[in-house]
């Protein structure tokens, strides 16, 4: 059994309110050294697969297809 | 006409679909269980507002994989018309039926409200019966609707007129404070290439009887009722 940890980004070239947002609050709290935020998705994949490559190629394939939209967002990912 | 209203789980606008396409214009509708996967007996199929699954992962991103897209995809390749509202006009882009991807908005609020929308293109199956630069009041409500797209598609959207609806003042002025969601260049509604495809953010069917605060969105489903005509006819 394999556990993937993937991280599902949006693009730099993408505006993230929800980052700024996040920042701004920051600075309330007195974090004034926060020069900016970018929120993104964390996801966990526990999968069955024969060997480490053949998992990592499954992750690929589901980042691809449903976990990222490629148009806003990157993935990247770590099997172990 | 003969429309099919798609029905995800959580989809919450089909009845308000299925009253003014059935009751208002006095069309043929049925709801269509997103688990069919032959749409062949319909002319139209409208993908309604909603929560489909949830909204989980991303707005659209499951009910893309439902069988009943399989069967969209093919309605429109045939070059049949598809409207998908507000998460319809999400499960369009992620099904890459529609360029680009509806964000967050940038108040980062849910915004239930009317807006105007401004025709900028009239001559497409889904606003012949409108006219250019005609303003619509119609609401929208959603919490993702921030059209976005990277600089060449929204400059081949804009140059090939496929921007239909554009969120404006009343008098159709298209300023920063008309925007309701940040979407780039006020972007309201798109089509496809082809042209039979639409996707918009406000809700046309929720602007179908006076009793309720206007009819400007009939003429959306005026002008897919008079296209199928003239192509019939």
């Amino acid at each position: 059994m394999f556990l993937a940890r993937v991280y599902v980004t949006l693009k730099p070239t993408v505006n993230d309110p929800q980052g700024l947002t996040i920042r701004g609050g920051l600075h309330s709290l007195g974090f004034t050294g926060v020069d900016s935020v970018r929120a993104g998705k964390y996801m966990e994949i526990r999968i069955d697969a024969p060997d480490r490559a053949a998992a990592e190629a499954q992750v690929t394939e589901m980042c691809r297809k449903l976990l990222a939209n490629p148009v806003i967002e990157d993935f990247r990912f770590e099997v172990e | 006409m003969n429309f099919a209203v798609l029905v995800f789980p959580g989809t919450w606008s089909d009845r308000d679909c299925l009253y003014v396409l059935r009751d208002g214009l006095g069309q043929q509708a049925s709801p269509v269980w997103h688990k069919e996967p032959d749409l062949s007996a319909f002319d139209a199929v409208v993908i309604p507002g909603g929560f489909s699954y949830g909204d989980h992962l991303r707005c659209g991103a499951i009910a893309r994989f439902s069988p009943v897209m399989e069967a969209v995809v093919r309605h429109a390749d045939a070059g049949k018309p598809v409207i998908g509202i507000c998460n319809g006009f999400q499960i369009l882009c992620e099904s890459h039926l529609l360029p680009g991807a509806l964000m967050r908005n940038d108040s980062l609020q849910f915004r239930c409200m009317d807006t105007h929308l401004r025709i900028d293109n009239p001559h497409t199956m889904f606003t012949s019966a409108g006219s250019a630069g005609q303003v619509l009041r119609v609401p929208i409500s959603h919490g993702e609707g921030n059209y976005y797209a990277d600089a060449d598609t929204i400059a081949r959207l804009e140059d090939e007129r496929r921007v239909v609806f554009r969120y404006v003042t009343p008098a159709g002025g298209q300023t920063a404070a008309a925007n309701p969601n940040g979407s780039l260049n006020n972007i309201a509604g798109i089509i496809n290439e082809r042209g039979n495809v639409l996707g918009m953010m406000p809700h046309p069917e929720r602007a179908g009887d006076a009793l309720t605060g206007g009819t400007d969105g009939l003429v959306i489903f005026r002008s897919m009722i008079e296209s199928a005509l003239a192509v019939a006819g």
